[in-house]
């Protein structure tokens, strides 16, 4: 009686652990197939990493807006991490008002283009009052003015099996946001910030807006941007300098 | 009182998950320890309270992927306990300070416990959450709630320092009533008298 009770434990518990492992298995297939699981998903941390987006990414379907303030909310003073870049081509353009600035846009786009400040400016633009919310705990409120990335994405005709959107900037930095927040109605090329030109501390001529990601992921002075279907190739094939430097990849919490 | 599996293993799996948030935690709040009520708040503003803590760069990447990987394994973990608290009568049996049953908990110790676990952590959670800006573009009314994302951010550390003082007074507990024996029980299960077995 007892041995054949341990025998069945046995075979139930074998039934189990498979079901578990191919469970395991069919889940990551799906999660995948589903873009639910970030560049940055190895390792311990990337468990929580990739429950973390999984579980924003289903969450927030269906473009949920980032809160938006009033305009008596706004910060009457905006901080900022960092200097503007030094190097010799930022300063030239900002020297020469960024007329002769291009923001070419590349990679997986039927009609690649580029960009200046003039174009960008000539397309619908969209404004939103929100939160700049940064890792390290402060944040302050500005109305934020740009095009829409869609489109941008929808003027390059950007393929349907773009994955990600890569921004590079002149500061060296790079990062990529995957189509969710790529085609974002509150994602914006912001070139104008509390209806001002963007000044260059806040990243002069224009900056990647992504309300619904922490500070870090909102890039300054962008240089140029490419539609990919993989992190593989861009660095260290872990999606931008965020990871890179042991910060999270997806910023959304 | 014998512990069940279920509690034993949970409450490891809680405590390491609870050292690990504290720890990150830390790690996230040095760099920048100002405390703000309201929505914003920065070098800029006034603060609430100036933490006496050295303002040190560089450990909130790591301390960021920590906190995250042990909330989840604290809040999963709490699920189960939770559910199987409520299917097996644990709460009812342990932890209700009302209760008839044999226990060697007074009933302060008793309250401590549910107020941990039904107020303090579920707190924790929710102001968490209330910081996050994809959470509350679908769950606006966690930072409104809150009072703003900074006052979110304050009650987050008011709470997570409750949830240390409780785990301070627990351990000194623990070592009051005999901590090798105490530790073994939450290990082995301990001893089982025939009147606790009814």
């Amino acid at each position: 009686m007892s041995t054949r009770m341990t025998r069945r434990k046995m075979i139930a518990t074998a039934v189990t652990a498979a079901a578990g492992v191919s469970g395991v298995g069919a889940a990551a297939r799906i999660a995948n197939r589903y873009g639910l699981i970030p560049p940055d998903h190895q390792g311990l941390y990337g468990v929580g990493e990739t429950l973390t987006y999984a579980a924003q990414r289903v969450l927030t379907s269906g473009h949920s807006l980032a809160r938006e303030f009033n305009r008596s909310q706004i910060s009457p003073v905006a901080p900022v991490n960092g200097d503007p870049p030094t190097t010799e081509s930022y300063l030239r353009h900002l020297d020469g008002a960024f007329a002769e600035w291009r923001l070419p846009i590349d990679g997986l786009v039927s009609r690649p283009a580029s960009l200046s400040l003039a174009d960008l400016k000539g397309m619908p633009s969209r404004s939103h009052i929100t939160m700049q919310a940064c890792e390290e705990g402060w944040s302050f409120i500005a109305e934020w003015t740009g095009a829409p990335l869609s489109s941008v994405l929808e003027m390059v005709g950007a393929a349907p099996q773009a994955k990600y959107v890569f921004f590079f900037c002149y500061d060296d930095w790079f990062e990529s946001i995957d189509m969710a927040d790529a085609l974002h109605p509150q994602t914006l090329i912001a070139y104008g910030m509390n209806g001002q030109d963007l000044p260059p501390e806040h990243g002069a001529p224009a900056r990647l807006k992504l309300p619904r990601q922490l500070g870090y992921k909102n890039l300054k002075y962008l240089s140029r941007i490419t539609v990919t279907d993989t992190v593989n190739g861009v660095g260290k094939g872990l999606g931008g300098g965020a990871p890179e430097a042991g910060y999270s990849w997806y910023a959304g919490i | 009182m014998r512990h069940s599996l279920l509690v034993r293993i949970t409450h490891w799996i809680t405590a390491m998950s609870v050292a690990g948030l504290l720890v990150s935690g830390v790690a996230i709040l040095i760099a920048h320890p100002r405390l703000y009520w309201g929505e914003t708040g920065s070098v800029e503003t006034s603060s609430l309270i100036d933490l006496p803590l050295t303002l040190t760069f560089g450990h909130s990447g790591w301390g960021r992927y920590l906190h995250f990987l042990s909330a989840w394994t604290i809040v999963l973990t709490g699920v189960v306990y939770v559910v199987s608290g409520f299917l097996t009568g644990h709460f009812r049996r342990h932890l209700l300070p009302s209760a008839e049953a044999a226990s060697h908990y007074e009933p302060l110790q008793r309250l401590a416990y549910l107020v941990v676990v039904f107020a303090l952590l579920p707190l924790i959670v929710l102001t968490g959450l209330a910081m996050s800006p994809a959470v509350t573009s679908v769950m606006p009314w966690l930072a409104t709630m809150s009072g703003g994302h900074q006052s979110a951010r304050t009650i987050h550390f008011f709470a997570a320092v409750a949830v240390t003082l409780f785990v301070i007074g627990h351990v000194t507990m623990v070592i009051v009533a005999g901590f090798a024996a105490r530790v073994l029980a939450m290990i082995t299960g301990g001893h089982e008298t025939a009147q606790e077995r009814v």
